[in-house]
């Protein structure tokens, strides 16, 4: 540790003030910028999604299955599902980070995390597929 | 005013307490039970609520709309059905706001992380200004719903 890092940073003498002016660790900036990302991809999807609902005439199946298996909204709706799920399993991530604190329980939370996000956007991309392809009411 | 010694959550020692009468009454960090509400804290917790809440409860429901959407008319008024009754308008209105307070609360997040907005006055201001979006914006989106 150079000297002049030790006087900008302070004592080494504390757990806090052994890490400082170290950098980060570990994939902390890319969650951090994936998060960011995701969240620019959420705000323009999702408002989509909320903006075209107010403004259906009905919410009947028929008048639903027409708007949703036309091209540019059910193109909206897959990238929704991609940016929603990849966006909600990084902030479960960081909600069990804070709660489960055991390395087991915590690994064993994750992995569900991972199958339960993933597993719902392959269904999520499947059922807007289905709607698509097989034919507008 | 002398430098506290060693790390910030040490007592001083008995002697110092003497000495300097002051240090006796410091604020320790951290004061865990020591708080009161402010809209920072609020707009805190409810972005992480709402958060949680869509990617739980909000993406079941969005996969039931879809899966149902797409198996057909009967799947789609059993749908329906549910998120026609109170509860599950109560859940939809749930969700709605979720959105919209995240949606506030996330755009609170992104000014602060251009490096503005921690002035006090301001923080509590956008702190306010995020939570009231969110109500607004739910109650504008339904109005849309129920009168377009």
């Amino acid at each position: 540790m150079s000297r002049s890092t030790l006087n900008r940073y302070g004592s080494k003498g504390t757990a806090i003030g052994q890490v400082r002016g170290l950098g980060s660790s570990h994939e902390g900036a890319h969650h951090w910028l994936q998060q960011r990302f995701t969240a620019i991809g959420n705000l323009v999807t999702v408002l989509f999604l909320a903006i075209s609902l107010a403004l259906l005439p009905g919410y009947d199946y028929a008048t639903m299955r027409e708007w949703a298996s036309g091209v540019i909204p059910a193109t909206a709706l897959a990238l929704m599902i991609v940016s929603v799920f990849w966006h909600a399993r990084m902030g479960l991530q960081v909600l069990i980070e804070d709660y489960v604190h055991t390395p087991g329980n915590k690994f064993a939370a994750i992995a569900l995390l991972n199958l339960a996000t993933i597993g719902g956007a392959a269904f999520g991309l499947f059922a807007i597929a289905r709607l698509v392809f097989s034919g507008a009411a | 005013m002398p430098r506290a010694h060693g790390s910030l959550r040490e007592e001083p020692s008995i002697d110092t307490q003497r000495k300097y009468p002051a240090m006796a009454e410091r604020p320790l960090s951290p004061h865990l039970s020591i708080w009161k509400w402010g809209p920072h804290m609020l707009v805190s917790i409810l972005h992480r609520v709402s958060g949680d809440g869509m990617a739980t409860v909000g993406l079941a429901v969005l996969l039931w709309w879809l899966g149902a959407l797409a198996s057909g008319p009967e799947a789609y008024d059993t749908f329906a059905s549910v998120m026609g009754s109170p509860i599950g308008l109560i859940v939809l209105v749930g969700i709605s706001w979720a959105f919209f307070n995240h949606l506030s609360s996330g755009i609170r997040h992104f000014v602060l992380d251009i490096g503005a907005g921690y002035e006090l006055e301001v923080n509590r201001t956008f702190s306010i200004v995020s939570v009231a979006s969110g109500i607004v914006l739910t109650v504008v989106f339904w109005a849309m719903v129920l009168l377009v």
